[in-house]
């Protein structure tokens, strides 16, 4: 009778501490946690074969031609310039902030706002091409790019702070979208050439 | 008294371990939560170069991967020092780009195809030349958004 009365043992349960280890070293071994970060480009689609290639026509005083060479060293509008300097060349060349001949047009652009209304600001059609040759190394390349894309961040924010009197990344969506749209990301690469001869 | 007496003789109780467990679960749990699964290995060296103004990826089931680097130690002997691109678990030329695009396409659904991004992952020390080639050939199989991969870092030029 007191058989028949007695209860189930409970489960011994001082393994599992052992087992969640042992789930947890794995998932330790086999995950990896890098979040991916990169500068984002689009390419320019190809051309369809049948089509003539047609010079485009860009005013001389909207085109800024960045080059790099083999040597990593830098061209800017025939220039030869530090890394540290193309920032602010190349800021410079998108406000053109005294009306410089020799720089950018502004055009009056009316920009739809996400309440509706019309935003007219002048986009400077300023475009920033960027020659490399097959020898630069990628690390130069990047940080050209990464300068290049810097400019246009800090006008970007410059002109978030003059219009909503916030940083840009903490804009809403659609107002950053009018901003991005204010100072588009123009940089362009030229097709690739073989300069230095490797 | 008797019954205090006997309690003291004890010392002090061992701690309680019945709630390690929950607690090994909860880092488990965080891991699991936060981790992403290595999913190939990676064939080439890639030391990324350094930028300021680089983005997060949003979508990771948009990306593709295009490693382009020297071969990793213990492929040397067999495949030599020169810079080589690795598309899933092997070398490739850079014409097999195409049919990589097609088939990493072919993966998603009709409407995130648009949105499809390949990230190039260089080393720093590779020459344009293998990158340009790269880049070529993407525009030919109509990737077009593409990504530089590079670390963060806080000002690197002052």
């Amino acid at each position: 009778m007191a058989s028949n009365k007695k209860e189930i043992k409970e489960i011994n349960a001082s393994s599992m501490a052992d087992i969640a280890f042992l789930l947890l070293i794995f998932f330790l071994v086999a995950t990896t946690m890098n979040v991916d970060t990169g500068l984002s480009r689009v390419l320019p689609a190809i051309p369809p074969e049948d089509q003539k290639v047609e010079d485009l026509d860009v005013n001389e005083r909207n085109l800024l031609a960045v080059k790099v060479n083999t040597f990593d060293a830098i061209l800017v509008a025939g220039q030869q310039t530090h890394i540290t300097q193309l920032k602010d060349k190349v800021k410079e060349f998108v406000l053109n902030p005294t009306n410089d001949e020799n720089l950018p047009t502004r055009k009056d652009t009316e920009i739809e706002m996400p309440d509706g209304s019309t935003w007219i600001y002048p986009v400077s059609e300023g475009i920033v091409s960027l020659t490399n040759d097959r020898g630069t190394s990628y690390d130069m390349y990047i940080q050209v790019q990464n300068e290049l894309t810097r400019a246009f961040n800090e006008i970007r924010e410059d002109v978030a702070h003059q219009k909503f009197r916030m940083d840009f990344m903490s804009l809403a969506e659609g107002e950053r979208d009018a901003v991005a749209k204010a100072v588009p990301l123009k940089i362009s690469e030229a097709e690739p050439v073989n300069v230095g001869g490797n | 008294m008797a019954v205090m007496k006997k309690k003291g003789k004890g010392g002090i109780p061992p701690i309680s371990t019945a709630s390690l467990p929950d607690v090994i679960f909860m880092i488990l749990f965080f891991f699991m939560i936060s981790t992403t699964m290595r999913d190939m290995e990676v064939l080439v060296k890639t030391q990324l170069p350094d930028a300021t103004e680089v983005q997060k990826l949003e979508k990771k089931q948009l990306v593709s991967f295009v490693y382009i680097g020297q071969p990793t130690p213990s492929q040397e002997a067999q495949w030599g020092t020169a810079p080589r691109i690795q598309l899933n678990d092997s070398y490739r030329q850079p014409r097999d780009i195409g049919e990589f695009v097609a088939s990493e396409r072919d993966k998603l659904s009709e409407a995130d195809r648009q949105a499809m991004t390949i990230m190039l992952k260089a080393d720093k020390g590779t020459r344009m030349g293998i990158i340009t080639d790269v880049k070529q050939e993407l525009r030919k199989a109509n990737a077009l958004k593409i990504s530089y991969a590079a670390n963060r870092t806080l000002a690197q030029n002052q």
